[in-house]
């Protein structure tokens, strides 16, 4: 039950704070606004859980600040150190499969030949309405 | 017989002075004297009893398989294993049994060697202590050895022995402790941000990074796929190397494996003389953190290669104090959309929710990940968001490019190998070291050896003296990239020349009929 209460109090400051800015504002992250903390549990479906969790989160991001300070004018990015090779593929040709039965049995719920998952087009629900989850 | 390496082991089934079967039952024994460590998630009893079988029936006709039969290793437990549990020591994976296994694991096997168990780790790999994971930390055997217990009855200050127990260093922390306890003669680890090299540290091993697309990752639950590569723990440079004979190549599962011919079988030559040799000594990484212990090592170990006819030069690796908040960007942001398909639909943890995909799949990741991944995973995705996509994520990829090309400069400029020291310090207690939460460790930890991830460049570190506390320090070596055997060949004779002391774990082997047999004295060139 706390942990909803932790919940408002943290949206109640946070409301008051400058909301996220873009790209254009060069002091633009630092502020983790309740948007922002939504937004980034719905992509990530992955919950904060606590203020810890958000301080930490903050922490994180300062410390990739220092990026900032690095001329990196003319650089391209490096996706991999591989880059300047060439990428192998394999022939076109089916040489295994017909795994059904073994990958169905590590799912939880299965019928048939199907894994059953709850119904997809409703969306996460908003922090409001949310049930509060016992603290991790 | 537990106490030689792999190379005296193999000769040894060979010549028919042990079976496989003793082998894996000595082995199996010690386990299970040693479970206090918790190095083991899952032991393979009887898989490797099989195993062993099968190995006997080999050496009795004649067919043995190579250097790897009949000989016990250990894998850490987020390399896929066929019908054996492999949980990356997390709540989403508990009790998931991989319908198949992974690349390394197969060449293992294929080689003939018996897989004793999957070791413990940080849950997912994240971690630089191996104590996050559900299944508790790892204790350093070395928290148990004579020569750090005897220096601790000297220290007037010393508390009650156990509850001061040192941690292994992580992530690859079991694989690690289960070859210092000799349990098993090799082990896998994986290798990150200096996941292998660490625990290799702080346990006295040799720990192997390969060249990244040397060894196959298919199968290696994956952290970040740019930078992930398997690693090879083992007790002197030529048990890696066999290690590592066996496992590279390419592999057509994985595509980010090159297909240059490589010299094998990876037999080292020793090295007569160093006089040709250019050893580089970044100048960055000598920072105030470095405990005097490790700089003075780090120093004696540059005058001996100088001492020996080598050249010894100080290079500049300028971005260094930039590698580590690189890393934190890209790790982050590829773990958060590598730890995407934990959704409890197809395998691992699932909850009890059912009213909507989104709510079971959060539900679900809130249950399986700990605060350490929901974290990571969390600010990947938040450096991923499409207004920070530019400012974090290319701008981390930018930098990584500079420190790639700070290698390719150091080593253009003759150098053929560079020596660095892999840890700050000797290992920590526990309790002191859960003092930080898991992100502040980790940066600090991770600091000499994450750049090499980085730049994909092969890397090891190797054990060279004691502390004064009696624990085992480790400098690292890294080579130019897919030049692992020369390497290796620098590293081989670099470890002849300090002879670091075997671990003395008496009290544990007495029942054994196995006594450490070929131990070394403690003949150091590198005296403290």
């Amino acid at each position: 039950m706390w942990s909803r209460l932790v919940w408002l109090g943290l949206r109640a400051p946070l409301g008051g704070r400058q909301g996220f800015t873009s790209k254009a504002d060069p002091q633009g992250s630092g502020r983790i606004t309740a948007q922002v903390i939504e937004h980034l549990e719905r992509l990530a479906l992955v919950d904060f859980g606590s203020c810890e969790a958000v301080a930490r989160l903050e922490k994180a991001i300062a410390f990739a600040d220092r990026l900032r300070a690095v001329d990196t004018d003319g650089v391209e990015p490096m996706e991999s150190v591989l880059e300047d090779r060439c990428l192998y593929l394999r022939s076109d040709n089916v040489v295994e499969g017909n795994c059904a039965d073994e990958l169905l049995q590590n799912s939880h719920r299965v019928v048939e030949e199907y894994f059953v998952a709850p119904p997809g087009n409703i969306s996460l629900a908003k922090l409001d309405e949310q049930e509060p989850f016992p603290h991790s | 017989m537990l106490g030689r390496t792999l190379q005296e082991v193999s000769a040894a089934l060979k010549q028919g002075q042990i079976t496989p079967t003793e082998l894996c039952q000595k082995c199996l024994s010690l386990i299970k004297k040693t479970k206090f460590l918790n190095a083991y998630i899952t032991v393979s009893e009887e898989v490797a009893l099989k195993q062993a079988e099968e190995s006997e029936k080999r050496y009795k006709n004649g067919q043995s398989l190579g250097d790897l039969d009949g000989i016990p290793v250990a894998v850490k437990d987020n390399f896929s294993t066929s019908g054996i549990e492999t949980t990356c020591a997390s709540n989403m994976l508990k009790g998931y049994i991989p319908p198949y296994n992974a690349t390394v694991v197969q060449k293992l096997l294929d080689q003939g060697a018996l897989l004793m168990g999957k070791t413990n780790l940080d849950e997912f790999a994240m971690g630089s202590g191996s104590t996050d994971g559900i299944f508790g930390p790892v204790k350093n055997p070395w928290s148990y050895s004579k020569q750090y217990r005897e220096k601790r009855k000297q220290n007037p200050h010393s508390k009650n022995e156990d509850s001061d127990w040192l941690i292994t260093g992580g992530s690859s922390g079991g694989s690690a402790a289960a070859v210092s306890a000799f349990t098993c003669y090799a082990a896998l680890g994986s290798d990150t941000g200096g996941s292998t090299r660490n625990p290799a540290a702080h346990c006295g091993l040799v720990g192997f990074k390969p060249s990244y697309g040397l060894v196959s990752r298919h199968g290696l639950i994956p952290l970040v796929n740019s930078m992930d590569v398997p690693g090879i723990l083992t007790r002197c440079v030529d048990d890696a190397a066999i290690v590592l004979g066996a496992l590279a190549g390419p592999d057509p599962k994985d595509s980010t494996t090159v297909h240059d011919p490589i010299n094998k079988p990876f037999m080292l030559p020793s090295l007569a003389d160093v006089s040709k040799l250019c050893i580089g000594i970044p100048k960055e990484y000598l920072i105030p953190e470095l405990s005097s212990e490790v700089r003075s090592l780090w120093s004696k170990a540059a005058d001996l290669f100088k001492s020996e006819g080598a050249k010894v030069l100080e290079v500049s690796l300028p971005h260094t104090s930039y590698s580590i908040v690189c890393y934190h960007v890209l790790c982050t942001s590829e773990v958060a959309s590598n730890m995407a398909r934990f959704d409890g639909l197809q395998y691992g943890h699932r909850c009890d929710i059912n009213v909507s995909t989104e709510a079971m799949y959060a539900a679900t990741r809130r249950e399986g990940f700990n605060d350490v991944v929901r974290g990571r995973i969390l600010s990947g995705n938040f450096f991923l968001l499409k207004e920070n996509y530019e400012n974090y994520f290319v701008k981390a990829q930018k930098v990584r490019r500079l420190i790639a090309n700070d290698f390719v400069n150091a080593f253009n400029s003759g150098v053929d190998v560079l020596l660095t020291p892999t840890t700050l310090s000797e290992a920590v207690p526990y309790l002191e070291f859960i003092k930080e939460d898991n992100r502040t460790r980790s940066a600090q930890d991770d600091i000499f050896t994450q750049a090499v991830n980085m730049a994909g460049l092969p890397a090891v570190s190797i054990p060279v003296a004691l502390s004064n506390q009696g624990l085992p320090i480790g400098l690292q070596f890294i080579g130019r990239a897919f030049c692992d055997q020369q390497l290796l060949t620098v590293a081989k004779w670099f470890e002849k020349q300090v002879q670091f002391p075997v671990i003395q774990l008496q009290e544990l082997m007495d029942d054994c009929s196995a006594v450490l047999e070929n131990e070394k004295s403690a003949s150091v060139s590198l005296k403290q």
